[in-house]
């Protein structure tokens, strides 16, 4: 081995030099590249073409690259007409994905604080009973957990939807390895400050990460938005649909309209293309942690 | 890369007066505290999660139907009816195909998608966007716009369009089990979904192999491209390789939105959890038998997690895949 280290390079920059796995030229590399992304952008093209179309342009005769007229008014459409009570939906789902993401930060940061920081002689047993739960996928639960939903009488409301869904095994799991690894210089800090571990917790731990709770908060939010089975299992009654089974509904309607169901898709993606355009950082680094360390 | 390396420690905590006097530890009991961060936590776990999955374990060996509170015992006969069932190991059938198709056409798109916006110099970030951002849309978004634009089985669906001007008839994608090309529509809406995700991790994983290797290998005379790809490149990626495949399967195991969306009321292409669905929570509402197929599956995920982890712990092999 050389003796010489070279820094490590930044990951958000590519390595110079002749790095590994270089097959093709530059151009063969981007023609590659360029064909790849043409086809993963082709279902965004299609979306927002018939979201901006009127239905005989959809369904015409011959394949219309663009809408000849493009169809504003779908917009207002979309939440002015009464078959589809789409702006409630969209409003159930921004609450649940909200107090979801809340729910599931305090409640898993909290327990992965104490599992990873607090001195406790059966910390241990706490600690495995709470891996135990990764081993059964929650899906896999989803008839006793309505049936316990349902005797509680929370079918149909935002608590039944929001509160089985917080005690979150992994998000528990991920925060314990994240404070493992906390600088405990920090905590001397507070203990000379004559903090207990609560105010220690709120007032050096909590705003030392703020990182990694917010790449942690990305992906509990994008999760929340998109979960389908709970909600759909929970959902009885229109009124407590939220998007994705407003979507899952048009979709089996007899009555199909093509520019509101497109349209409605389009706007039940809206708010995560957002998440994604400004808050990709933090969404990168928090798959790069709740994936694989090597 | 451990997260001290990157985390920001841009705010100190503020430095007051030294304490009045010395202590060895945190203020307060430490078993009072445990159980103060810990104990909403574990409350939640107990009510739902521990609860439900005893009370399925429960009613497994019950007759329940319309009922969540049997009294008629009956042993293992749900057991024994979910596992001649034709539709509930048809659905294990399902789930088998499913994987076969998924996981390794998943593996091998996202580490190829990886591989080449790591060695792109200009727009890396705006291709890397490309890739990840299917990952923003739902299941069931991606369900309708494959099942009512692409794949509709219609003349103006986008797929028959192409292949009308190519002379070739329309397809019924979804609605005919034979040939079962449903099977495309569903491999390509998922291999969409999440080939992003997991090429975020192989990128990761891309940029923790030193540099130096390269530099040995190029000294000792392998050839870049194909040989550093097989001898370097491949070897490094081996633990997230088979994390990745991992992930895969026991995503493919709880596939459930885009089967359900994609092909609904239909009684063909089935996975595990759809066929869950409607057998607990639809006409015939049979909890006993509902709950006796999820402890099956459980116990075969399981089977299936502790098999990899040994697998993972152990896998010194020359094969990566």
């Amino acid at each position: 081995m050389p003796e010489v280290r070279e820094p490590a390079p930044s990951p958000d920059r590519p390595r110079r030099g002749g790095r590994g796995g270089g097959v093709m030229s530059s151009t063969g590399l981007y023609i590659a590249t360029g064909v790849a992304g043409f086809f993963f952008l082709i279902p965004f093209y299609l979306l927002i073409r018939n979201a901006l179309s009127t239905d005989a342009e959809i369904t015409g005769e011959n394949w219309k690259f663009f809408p000849t007229d493009i169809q504003w008014s779908n917009v207002g459409e979309l939440f002015t007409d009464g078959t589809v009570p789409f702006g409630q939906s969209l409003w159930n789902s921004a609450v649940v994905a909200t107090l979801h993401t809340v729910g599931v930060l305090l409640v898993c940061s909290l327990a992965g604080y104490g599992l990873a920081r607090i001195p406790y002689r059966h910390a241990n047993k706490v600690f495995y009973a709470v891996l135990g739960t990764l081993m059964v996928p929650t899906a896999v639960t989803f008839v006793p957990s309505f049936v316990l939903v349902s005797s509680l009488g929370w079918v149909d409301t935002y608590r039944g939807l929001i509160i089985p869904g917080l005690f979150s095994g992994f998000t528990c799991f991920l925060f314990r390895q994240y404070f493992l690894g906390f600088p405990k210089e920090l905590e001397e800090a507070a203990r000379v400050d004559g903090l207990g571990y609560w105010g220690a917790y709120w007032r050096i731990v909590v705003p030392n990460s703020l990182n990694f709770f917010a790449a942690m908060a990305t992906i509990t939010f994008i999760n929340g938005w998109n979960s389908f089975l709970w909600p759909l299992v929970i959902g009885q009654d229109p009124g407590s649909w939220t998007v994705q089974v407003a979507l899952s509904n048009y979709m089996t309607n007899q009555t199909v309209v093509f520019h509101l169901i497109f349209m409605a898709t389009a706007f039940s993606i809206l708010p995560l293309v957002f998440v994604f355009l400004f808050l990709q950082r933090w969404l990168v680094q928090g798959i790069a942690q709740t994936g694989i360390k090597g | 890369m451990s997260t001290t390396e990157t985390r920001d420690l841009a705010r100190p905590a503020p430095a007051k007066a030294a304490p009045a006097k010395p202590r060895r530890g945190l203020r307060g009991s430490p078993t009072f505290n445990f159980w103060l961060f810990t104990g909403p936590f574990l409350i939640g776990l107990a009510i739902f999660v521990y609860a439900p999955i005893l009370w399925s374990l429960w009613l497994s060996f019950f007759e329940a139907r319309f009922t969540v509170t049997p009294d008629k015992f009956v042993g293992f006969e749900n057991y024994t009816y979910m596992l001649t069932n034709d539709d509930f190991v048809g659905s294990l059938g399902t789930f088998t195909a499913f994987a076969a198709f998924i996981v390794p056409t998943t593996w091998a798109l996202s580490l190829s998608l990886a591989l080449l916006v790591n060695r792109l110099r200009f727009m890396r970030a705006f291709f890397r966007s490309v890739f990840f951002l299917p990952t923003a849309c739902s299941y069931v978004a991606a369900s309708l716009i494959w099942k009512m634009s692409i794949f509709s089985g219609v003349r103006f669906g986008m797929m028959n369009t192409v292949l009308g001007w190519f002379g070739v008839e329309n397809i019924a994608w979804l609605a005919d089990p034979n040939p079962p090309w449903y099977w495309l529509v569903i491999v390509t809406a998922r291999l969409w979904l999440q080939s992003g995700f997991y090429m975020i991790l192989f990128l990761a994983a891309l940029q923790n192999i030193p540099g130096e290797l390269y530099e040995a290998a190029a000294i000792d005379g392998a050839k870049p491209g194909w040989q550093t790809f097989r001898y370097i490149t491949l070897p490094q990626l081996r633990a997230t390789s088979t994390a990745v495949i991992l992930l895969l399967l026991i995503a493919a195991y709880q596939a459930f939105d885009e089967f359900y969306n994609l092909l609904s009321k239909t009684t063909w292409g089935r996975p595990p959890l759809v066929e869950l669905y409607y057998k607990a929570l639809g006409e015939s509402q049979d909890y006993g038998s509902g709950s006796a197929g999820a402890v099956i599956l459980t116990v075969l995920i399981c089977a299936v997690t502790l098999l990899q982890g040994k697998f993972m712990g152990f896998g010194r092999g020359e094969d990566s895949k």
